[in-house]
């Protein structure tokens, strides 16, 4: 009897203890995280008034307006097809890039990853301007062909230059976890495979990937969420000639004359849904393989 | 290259940066053969068995598989199969699967697969676990999938590397017996590396002794338990009694030597020995008797009279420790051949005693 109480006494108190580790963070969540997007999804079923104010009156025409104006349609598939094509190249460029690392000495593999990691030493949008004086029409890349002789190139505002910014900003965050799982993988394996008649390529496609499977689905989640609401690069490499979500989204807010919190709360709110459908696909993903 | 020999290999190196972790070496295995290489960790052997694996390539010389050189032939065309000492089963495949996977490398019709795959496992008495993962199998069930994932290929020779290390002393010596009638029954030619030379006297049929990148010895485990050629095999192989001295007279298979305090004791030679040369004379432990003073005659290689010192009895055997002079001890064991209680009947410490041993049984060692 004594015993139970006391035990009874530990368990009360180390629910206390919880509470008070979990409170901090549990606030922080719902005053930053939660409250903004209860307020947004509100709005998103808003009406916008004459100049820009928010008129409480319910309407689903946000969301009609979405999915019916070709503008818009046309955002959200470019934004998705962006987002694919740069998770491609990443997953194309950081993978041997990760597998190479990993094949490496212990020592010389910390400074690789160091130097993986070391542009985000800088702010981001210092070193996309630094791309636009790369890319500019009297940029490093032009002033070398000039000098050269050679014709120039019309690089910058282009949407190959969005992607390639968009890359180079990605590419750290698919390395790092493919080199994880290349990490985790027992190269043992590798041999095995050869052992038993398998190709180096087969090896690659019935086991390396296979297992590393986790690892590229943790990259291009990683990739593709920041990629699909970005706006920074497009506007400042790709010169703003196409609209992406990001770039509208921002553009209802804050610039629009009037601004359009409503539409643009809506919008968010697709693009949230359309990247938690894609994060439940990845979750699935990751357990069947534990199974 | 000689009729019947499964792999030869000709004075192979294979040097990694500074080290060289194959030296020299040559090896002949025979059809059909299971062979051992037995040696200390780092001594070369893992290496030599990935060399014919073709997991590297050697840095001079040759190796043949069934006459054909293998100088150029990639480890997935090679006609060999490895079992992994970390059986290295494919984790994102069932046991089928793992099994199978040789099988679909070479395109084998899938309608042959199946049926294969099921003989495969039920030839390691596996056959109702195709469908589970490895890592719902014990050690001993995984390994026994590595070796059915390499027997359905038939190649012309398994290559296994430490199969047992990972498994507990009971299981071992199980699988030992099992190995050895498997590959009797599946009549393929079996390498397999060790460190632990119980294993090697088990089951291989000739051994190669391995000790810094060099092969010492080759030979039955017979040859290489009775007749060692050199120190170090007669010290890997069993226990054995070392008494260091110099050659001083040497006949055609026996010499004598003298020791720095003034013992004359003569063995045979399994190798040629000089007069002047440092030598040693190797007695294992069960090949010397004690008898009682009274009891010593002449017609031994050597008597010489002892004090007995340690007396342990460990069931099967009873182990002494005689004392030679102030600086050596000797170790014998005798056989507990009759069944009694009474121990005081038996050699007392303190007791003298006179050592022997018949000159067949002490070898004439140089290093």
């Amino acid at each position: 009897m004594a015993l139970n109480t006391l035990e009874q006494e530990q368990r009360r108190r180390a629910r206390w203890r919880l509470a008070a580790l979990l409170t901090p963070g549990m606030l922080w969540l719902v005053l930053f995280f939660a409250l903004p997007l209860v307020i947004i999804l509100i709005y998103s079923v808003m009406t916008n008034g004459p100049r820009g104010n928010i008129v409480w009156r319910f309407t689903v025409g946000n969301y009609y307006d979405l999915f019916t104006r070709s503008v818009y349609v046309n955002a959200y598939l470019r934004s998705i097809w962006i987002s694919v094509l740069t998770t491609l190249i990443c997953l194309l460029l950081g993978y041997p890039l990760a597998l190479f690392i990993v094949r490496q000495p212990p020592r010389w593999r910390t400074v690789l990853l160091f130097l993986v990691l070391i542009p985000f030493w800088t702010n981001f949008l210092v070193r996309i301007y630094a791309w636009q004086i790369i890319l500019a029409n009297n940029g490093l890349i032009n002033s070398t062909l000039a000098g050269l002789g050679l014709p120039r190139l019309n690089l910058l505002n282009t949407e190959g230059a969005t992607l390639l910014g968009l890359v180079y900003g990605e590419l750290p965050f698919m390395v790092l976890p493919l080199y994880a799982a290349l990490d985790r993988f027992d190269f043992t394996l590798m041999e095995a495979a050869a052992d038993l008649g398998a190709s180096r390529p087969r090896a690659f496609w019935r086991v390396m990937l296979p297992m590393t499977m986790p690892g590229v689905a943790a990259g291009a989640v990683l990739v593709f969420i920041p990629t699909i609401g970005q706006f920074v690069v497009s506007e400042l490499l790709g010169g703003a000639k196409v609209d992406y979500i990001g770039n509208l989204i921002q553009r209802l807010f804050l610039r629009s004359n009037p601004p359009n919190w409503p539409l643009g709360s809506a919008m968010a709110m697709v693009m949230m849904l359309v990247l938690l459908a894609l994060i439940l696909l990845y979750f699935r993903s990751t357990t069947e393989e534990d199974r | 290259m000689s009729e019947g020999n499964a792999i030869e290999l000709r004075d192979v190196v294979k040097r990694f940066a500074e080290v060289i972790a194959v030296d020299h070496v040559s090896l002949a295995i025979r059809d059909g053969e299971f062979f051992a290489l037995l040696g200390p960790s780092g001594c070369g052997k893992t290496t030599t068995l990935r060399l014919i694996a073709g997991f590297e390539y050697p840095s001079s010389g040759t190796i043949s598989i069934h006459g054909r050189e293998m100088a150029t032939i990639p480890p997935h065309r090679r006609p060999v199969n490895t079992v992994f000492q970390s059986y290295a089963l494919f984790p994102h495949m069932t046991v089928a699967q793992n099994v199978a996977f040789g099988l679909e490398m070479k395109r084998v019709p899938r309608a042959e697969v199946g049926p294969r795959v099921q003989a495969a496992l039920e030839q390691v008495r596996l056959g109702p676990l195709g469908e589970r993962r490895p890592r719902q199998l014990s050690g001993g069930q995984q390994q026994r999938v590595a070796l059915a994932r390499a027997l359905v290929n038939q190649p012309e020779v398994l290559l296994l590397d430490e199969p047992l290390g990972a498994l507990d002393q009971k299981l071992r010596k199980e699988l030992q017996l099992e190995l050895k009638s498997l590959q009797r029954r599946v009549g393929i030619t079996f390498i397999f590396v060790t460190h632990d030379q119980e294993e090697a006297l088990t089951m291989a049929d000739r051994i190669a002794v391995m000790s810094q990148g060099k092969v010492l010895q080759i030979g039955t485990p017979t040859e290489i338990y009775e007749r060692p050629t050199c120190k170090f095999v007669a010290d890997f192989i069993g226990e054995t009694n070392f008494i260091d001295g110099t050659v001083i007279e040497h006949g055609a298979d026996a010499a004598t030597i003298e020791t720095p305090d003034g013992l004359r004791l003569r063995g045979v030679t399994p190798r040629p020995v000089r007069v002047g040369e440092q030598a040693t004379l190797s007695i294992r432990p069960e090949k010397a008797r004690l008898v009682t003073p009274s009891d010593a005659r002449a017609d031994h290689a050597f008597a010489l009279p002892v004090r007995v010192e340690l007396v342990s009895y460990i069931g099967s055997d009873t182990r002494i420790t005689v004392r030679l002079n102030e600086q050596r001890t000797f170790d014998i064991w005798e056989q507990n051949t009759l069944s009694t209680l009474d121990r005081d009947a038996y050699w007392q410490p303190g007791e003298p005693a006179v050592l022997v041993c018949p000159p067949d049984n002490a070898l004439v060692l140089t290093e």
